[in-house]
C-alpha cells in the first residue's frame, strides 16, 4: 500500500496585490463607491424619516446650496476643512500620523484671540495684524513641533502623543475662556471687539468669508507645488516610503520630520487664525469642530494630493450640510450628519481595497489530479 | 471626605477601566483601534435602546431581564463596531488610523443621534430617556456594604459591573501571560509574519481580539449610562472618556492589571478639582488636563528607556498582508 498522498489544501481564493490600475479605472472604482455610499445614506435616511429617496436628496441639496447664504457658508466650511487637511498632508505623506491638528488649530486660534483681546484697542492695525499672524503661526508650529521633536529624538509614538496634545490644548482654551469670559464666570468669551472690529479680517467683495476662501486657495496651490516640485516635498515622500532608503541617500530624517511638522503645525495655526479672526470672532473649546479629525480622512481619501482634496472636502462638507438640513426638517438630532459622514468614509476606505488588491479564485481542479 | 473621594474616583475610573482593557486586548493583536471612543458611545446607547424598548413594553420590569436585555443589546452594538473595524482593517487592509477615526465619528454620531431622536423615532410620549427602573437594577449593591463603615464604602459599595470590570482586567492579564492563546495573540501583535509562519491564524486572532475588546469597551459606555448617570442619557455626556481610556492604555504600559490602579488614579485626577478648596473655575479647567499630561510623560519615558517589557506591540497600527515583504 502506498502512503496516501498528502492532500494539498488550496484555499478557495486568495488575495494578491495588483499592478497599478489605469488612472481612469481606479477613479471609476472610487466614484462607484461614492455612489454606493450615497445610496446607503439615502436608505438609512428613508428608514429613519419614512420620506421617499428623491425628496431626501432634494432636501440635502437644498440644505447645502439652497440659498446664497448657504452657498457662502458651504464654501467657507470647505475652505476651513481644506486648510486643515492641507496642514496634515505633508506629515502624513511622511507617515507621521499627526492626529493633533485639532489642538494645533485651537492654539493658533487662541493666540489670535489673545492678541485681539489684549491688544485690540491698544495697537494700531498695522502692528496688530502682523502680530496676530505671527503668534498664531508660531503657536501652531510649536504645538506640532513638540511631538515631532520626541519622535525624531526617541521615536516616541506620534499618534498617541499628538492625540494627547489635543486635549491639553482644549483644556488650555477652556482655561482662557473662563479667564476672559464676558460676563465674568459665564465661560463664554462672546464676540471679541464687536464694536471696534479690531483684529477682524476685512470683508472683501461684501462677503466676510471670501478672504478665508482666497487664502486657502493660495495655500492649496502652494502646498501642491511644495509637495510636487520642491526638494523638501521629494524628501518627504522618500522618508514616507522608506526611512532606511532616505537615510542611505543622505537625507537627514530627523531634520525632515521636525521641519515638516513645523510646517504642518504652522498651517494649522493659520487655520486657527482664519477661524477666529475671519469668521467666528470668538473662541470656544469647539472652534476646531472636529475638523482636525475629519481632515485626516479628507487628506487620506485624496491620496495626499492637494487638488483632489478640494473634491473630497467638498463631498464631505456638502453631505454634512445636507444631513443637517434633513435633521432640522424632520426634527431629528443633528448628529445625523456624523452618521452620514461615517458611512461615506467607510465605503471609500473599503473601495481602496479593490484599487490595490485583486481576489484570485482557485483554478479548477481538472487536470491537476493525476 | 477621603472615603468619598476614593469612592467617586473608582466610579469615574470604571468606564475607563472597561475601555482600556478592551483597547489593550485589541492593541495586543496589533490593531490600534482609535474608534474606542465611538465604540463606547455605541455600547452605551445600544444598552439604552434595549432598556428603553423593554421599559416601554412592560408594566413592571423584571430585574433579571432589565439587566440582561441592555447587556445583550450593548454587546450586539459594540461587537458590530468591532466587526466593522476588523473587516475594514484586516480583510480589506485599510489604514487603521483613518478607519478608527471614522469609527469614532460614526459611533459618537450614532450615540448622540439616537440619544436625541429615539423618542421621536418611536413616537413615544415620554419627555426624555430616563431609565430609572433599569438603572436601579444595575445599581444593586451588596446588602451589607453600608454596615461596614469606611471599608464597605471603599471596597463593597459598587454595582456588579464595577467588579466585573476588575475581574475582566485580571482575567485579561492572566490570559496574556499564562495561556497559549494569549501567547499567540501577543505574537500576532509583535510580528504577524512570524506568527503566520508558525501556523497561527493571524486574521482569526485579529478579528476575535478586536471584537472582544470592543465588547468590553462597550460595557464602559453601558456602565456610565446605567450606573454613573442613573439611566439618563445626555448627549455628549460621556465626553472625552473614550480618548482618556486610550491614554490609560499607555499609562498602564499595555498591562490590564496595571490599568486597574491606573483607572482609579485617572478617575481621581478627573475629579480632583472638586476637592481642592478655593479653586477658581478657570483653574479647574487646568486641572482637568492632568491625565493627559501624565500620559504624555509616561509615553516619553517609555520611549526613552526602551525597556522591552514596556513597549507597545511592535506591529501596532500596521495592517498585515501575507504577500508583502
Amino acid at each position: 500500500m502506498s502512503i496516501k498522498e498528502k492532500q494539498i489544501h488550496e484555499p478557495l481564493f486568495h488575495i494578491a496585490k495588483r499592478d497599478a490600475l489605469p488612472f481612469w479605472l481606479s477613479w471609476l472604482i472610487r466614484i462607484l463607491s461614492v455612489v454606493a455610499a450615497l445610496i446607503a445614506c439615502a436608505a438609512v435616511t428613508v428608514v429613519l424619516t419614512g420620506e421617499n429617496p428623491i425628496n431626501v436628496y432634494a432636501t440635502m441639496i437644498d440644505g447645502a446650496i439652497g440659498t446664497e447664504r448657504r452657498i457662502w457658508s458651504l464654501f467657507q466650511n470647505i475652505a476651513m476643512l481644506l486648510c486643515v487637511s492641507l496642514a496634515v498632508t505633508p506629515a502624513f505623506k511622511m507617515k507621521f500620523w499627526n492626529i493633533g491638528a485639532e489642538g494645533q488649530v485651537l492654539v493658533g486660534g487662541l493666540a489670535t484671540a489673545a492678541c485681539m483681546i489684549l491688544f485690540g484697542d491698544k495697537l494700531s492695525p498695522v502692528i496688530l495684524y502682523p502680530l496676530m499672524i505671527v503668534t498664531s503661526i508660531l503657536a501652531g508650529a510649536i504645538w506640532g513641533f513638540i511631538p515631532a521633536f520626541f519622535k525624531a529624538k526617541w521615536n516616541t509614538n506620534e499618534t498617541l502623543f499628538t492625540l494627547m496634545m489635543n486635549y491639553i490644548a482644549i483644556q488650555i482654551v477652556s482655561f482662557f475662556t473662563y479667564k476672559w469670559s464676558v460676563p465674568k464666570g459665564s465661560g463664554q468669551i462672546g464676540v471679541i471687539n464687536a464694536s471696534t472690529q479690531a483684529g477682524w479680517l476685512p470683508n472683501i467683495g461684501g462677503s466676510p468669508y471670501l478672504i478665508n476662501i482666497l487664502i486657502v486657495a493660495v495655500l492649496t496651490i502652494g502646498m501642491y507645488i511644495y509637495l510636487k516640485y520642491n526638494k523638501h516635498g521629494y524628501e518627504i515622500s522618500v522618508v514616507g516610503e522608506s526611512e532606511n532608503t532616505a537615510r542611505y541617500v543622505g537625507i537627514n530624517v530627523k531634520k525632515v520630520i521636525m521641519r515638516t511638522m513645523l510646517l504642518s503645525g504652522a498651517i494649522c495655526g493659520i487655520a486657527g487664525l482664519l477661524l477666529v479672526s475671519g469668521t467666528d470672532h470668538t473662541i470656544t473649546r469647539n472652534t476646531a469642530a472636529g475638523r482636525g479629525f475629519t481632515a485626516i480622512m479628507v487628506s487620506w481619501l485624496a491620496k495626499f494630493n492637494p487638488i483632489y482634496m478640494v473634491l473630497t472636502s467638498f463631498l464631505i462638507v456638502f453631505l454634512q450640510k445636507g444631513a443637517i438640513e434633513i435633521s432640522t426638517i424632520y426634527g431629528l438630532n443633528d448628529s445625523f450628519s456624523e452618521i452620514i459622514t461615517g458611512i461615506i468614509i467607510f465605503f471609500i476606505i473599503g473601495s481602496e481595497f479593490f484599487v490595490n488588491y485583486t481576489v484570485k479564485f482557485r483554478e479548477s481542479k481538472k487536470g491537476a489530479n493525476k | 471626605m477621603i472615603v468619598a473621594f476614593i469612592q467617586r474616583a473608582v466610579v469615574q475610573g470604571i468606564p475607563l477601566l472597561f475601555g482600556s482593557t478592551g483597547e489593550i486586548i485589541t492593541e495586543k493583536s496589533g490593531n490600534l483601534n482609535l474608534g474606542t471612543a465611538g465604540v463606547m458611545y455605541v455600547g452605551g446607547i445600544s444598552g439604552v435602546i434595549g432598556a428603553f424598548l423593554y421599559e416601554q413594553s412592560v408594566e413592571t420590569v423584571n430585574p433579571a431581564l432589565a439587566v440582561l436585555i441592555p447587556l445583550f443589546s450593548s454587546i450586539l452594538g459594540s461587537a458590530f463596531m468591532g466587526l466593522l473595524y476588523s473587516f475594514l482593517t484586516v480583510t480589506l487592509r485599510a489604514n487603521q488610523n483613518v478607519t478608527g477615526l471614522a469609527l469614532t465619528t460614526f459611533g459618537v454620531g450614532f450615540g448622540n443621534f439616537f440619544g436625541g431622536s429615539l423618542i421621536k423615532l418611536l413616537d413615544s410620549d415620554t419627555p426624555s430617556i430616563t431609565l430609572t427602573q433599569t438603572s436601579n437594577c444595575f445599581k444593586q449593591t451588596l446588602p451589607f456594604a453600608d454596615k461596614l463603615g469606611w471599608f464597605g464604602d471603599i471596597f463593597l459599595s459598587y454595582s456588579f459591573l464595577a467588579y466585573a470590570a476588575i475581574i475582566i482586567a485580571l482575567l485579561a492579564s492572566f490570559f496574556f501571560n499564562r495561556t497559549r492563546a494569549g501567547l499567540h495573540l501577543r505574537a500576532v501583535g509583535e510580528n504577524p509574519a512570524t506568527a503566520d509562519a508558525a501556523g497561527i491564524n493571524v486574521s482569526k486572532y485579529k478579528y476575535l481580539s478586536t471584537c472582544i475588546g470592543s465588547i468590553i469597551a462597550g460595557f464602559g459606555g453601558l456602565y456610565y449610562v446605567m450606573d454613573y448617570a442613573c439611566g439618563v442619557w445626555s448627549n455628549d455626556g460621556f465626553g472625552d472618556r473614550g480618548w482618556l481610556a486610550i491614554a490609560l492604555v499607555i499609562f498602564a504600559v499595555w498591562k490590564p492589571n496595571f490599568s486597574i490602579l491606573g483607572s482609579i488614579l485617572f478617575g481621581g485626577l478627573f475629579i480632583i478639582h472638586n476637592y481642592i478648596p478655593n479653586l477658581s473655575i478657570s483653574m479647574q479647567e487646568m486641572f482637568k488636563m492632568t491625565p493627559y499630561v501624565v500620559t504624555i510623560i509616561v509615553l516619553i519615558i517609555i520611549s526613552m528607556r526602551r525597556k522591552r517589557e514596556t513597549q507597545p506591540p511592535a506591529s501596532l497600527g500596521l495592517s498585515y498582508f501575507r504577500e508583502e515583504r
